[in-house]
């Protein structure tokens, strides 16, 4: 097994083989024409080992909306994923926002969980 | 008054507020307050309480971000109560979720327990609610007290933390009917659509905007060509994503037609005959 499906295994607690690629997350996701990846092509990519993932939009755009994962027919949760792939980078301590270019103007609902989600 | 079972045989429900409500949503708070009493609950604001953390952190290996969440219930614990109520969807997910993990994952509760030293143990005995599952056994309640029944066409917007993932779901998840029930009570009549629980692009707002400007326009147009004069939704992200934003909708999509936005409680203040 690749580190990069290990890893994403081990911080999501999802089994990816278990995608057969359908394409239901993918379908139902509202965030989809934002992104430059489906989401069960970042599974597919995550498998092979392509460490380009990680540098993709896709995970960064997710909005952890668990639509993917409520209607994967195999019960894979895709948002668990995301999260895992956000992980790597921010654990890498590479924040995907800087929090000085954030707008003022946002409630504290919004501004406490982008940098849940965006910074390490 | 006839009891209501998802509250025992008690009309005092622990009430947690969390961030927001209590700044840019304050609307939101005194009205769910004032409806409440009106029907004869008391939302009773727990003394000392935190930001539970917003979203609910995913990585098996990241409890530090649960812990906010696990000592607010311990406060609700300590004043006595087996149920606490909040208003916001993100608060209701992920109160609840993490409420889940406590009864469900002994090894996670292991390990947060002893890094909680000061805190006594928490074992998930405090049921987390949300007021729209209160009122969903209350419609005839919510019926008698209308003064002024709502005369327009309303559209619920659920968006997604009420619903998903489905183990916490306040209703059928795929199809949830709880909220246009409630219009329907208030005298309105509740609009269907197809997008009432697709995301709205929640924290995208802080660094992605173009996102949350596409749903809003996607959602707010399909609510309005299914009828809607008006939105109902109980978060107050979307709230602000769907509300706030409209002029930037506009401006990137000219032929956009924007739509008042609501919290549940306020529409049911007005059909109540509550001042604000």
């Amino acid at each position: 097994m690749n580190w990069l499906l290990s890893k994403v295994e081990e911080l999501s607690g999802e089994n990816l083989y278990a995608c057969y690629q359908c394409g239901k997350c993918s379908a139902g996701c509202p965030m989809v024409n934002e992104m430059d990846l489906l989401p069960n092509q970042v599974i597919l990519l995550v498998i092979r080992g392509d460490e380009s993932v990680v540098d993709t939009k896709t995970p960064w755009v997710c909005a952890q909306c668990y639509q993917c994962g409520v209607r994967c027919p195999k019960n894979v949760d895709i948002t668990k994923i995301m999260e895992a792939l956000r992980l790597i980078k921010l654990r890498q301590n590479i924040d995907h926002i800087k929090l000085e270019k954030v707008k003022k103007n946002l409630p504290q609902i919004a501004l406490v969980s982008a940098t849940r989600k965006y910074t390490g | 008054m006839q009891p209501v079972n998802i509250l025992g045989d008690k009309m005092e429900i622990a009430y947690y507020p969390g961030c927001t409500l209590k700044t840019n949503a304050k609307e939101f708070e005194e009205t769910a307050i004032k409806v409440f009493e009106k029907l004869g609950v008391r939302l009773k604001e727990i003394n000392k309480w935190y930001c539970c953390g917003t979203v609910y952190s995913l990585a098996t290996d990241n409890l530090m971000y649960r812990l906010a969440a696990i000592r607010n219930l311990i406060r609700a614990k300590e004043e006595g109560y087996d149920k606490l109520v909040t208003l916001c969807s993100i608060c209701y997910n992920t109160l609840k979720q993490t409420n889940l993990m406590a009864k469900e994952d002994e090894d996670a509760m292991y390990k947060i327990n002893s890094f909680m030293d000061e805190e006594p143990d928490y074992d998930g005995s405090v049921e987390v609610l949300h007021p729209l599952q209160i009122l969903n056994e209350m419609m005839d309640e919510v019926k008698a007290k209308v003064k002024k029944p709502l005369d327009k066409k309303y559209a619920a917007y659920y968006g997604c933390l009420l619903l998903r993932p489905k183990e916490v779901a306040i209703d059928e998840y795929e199809n949830p009917s709880v909220m246009e029930r409630l219009i329907e009570a208030l005298g309105g009549s509740a609009v269907d659509f197809p997008l009432k629980n697709e995301c709205c692009g929640s924290y995208n707002v802080a660094c992605n905007k173009e996102a949350v400007i596409d749903a809003n326009y996607r959602i707010i147009t399909n609510a309005r060509k299914n009828g809607a004069e008006a939105i109902v939704t109980s978060c107050p992200l979307c709230h602000f994503n769907l509300k706030e934003i409209q002029k930037e909708v506009k401006k990137a999509y000219p032929d956009f037609v924007g739509l008042p936005v609501y919290y549940f409680t306020e529409i049911m203040a007005m059909a109540f005959g509550v001042k604000k």
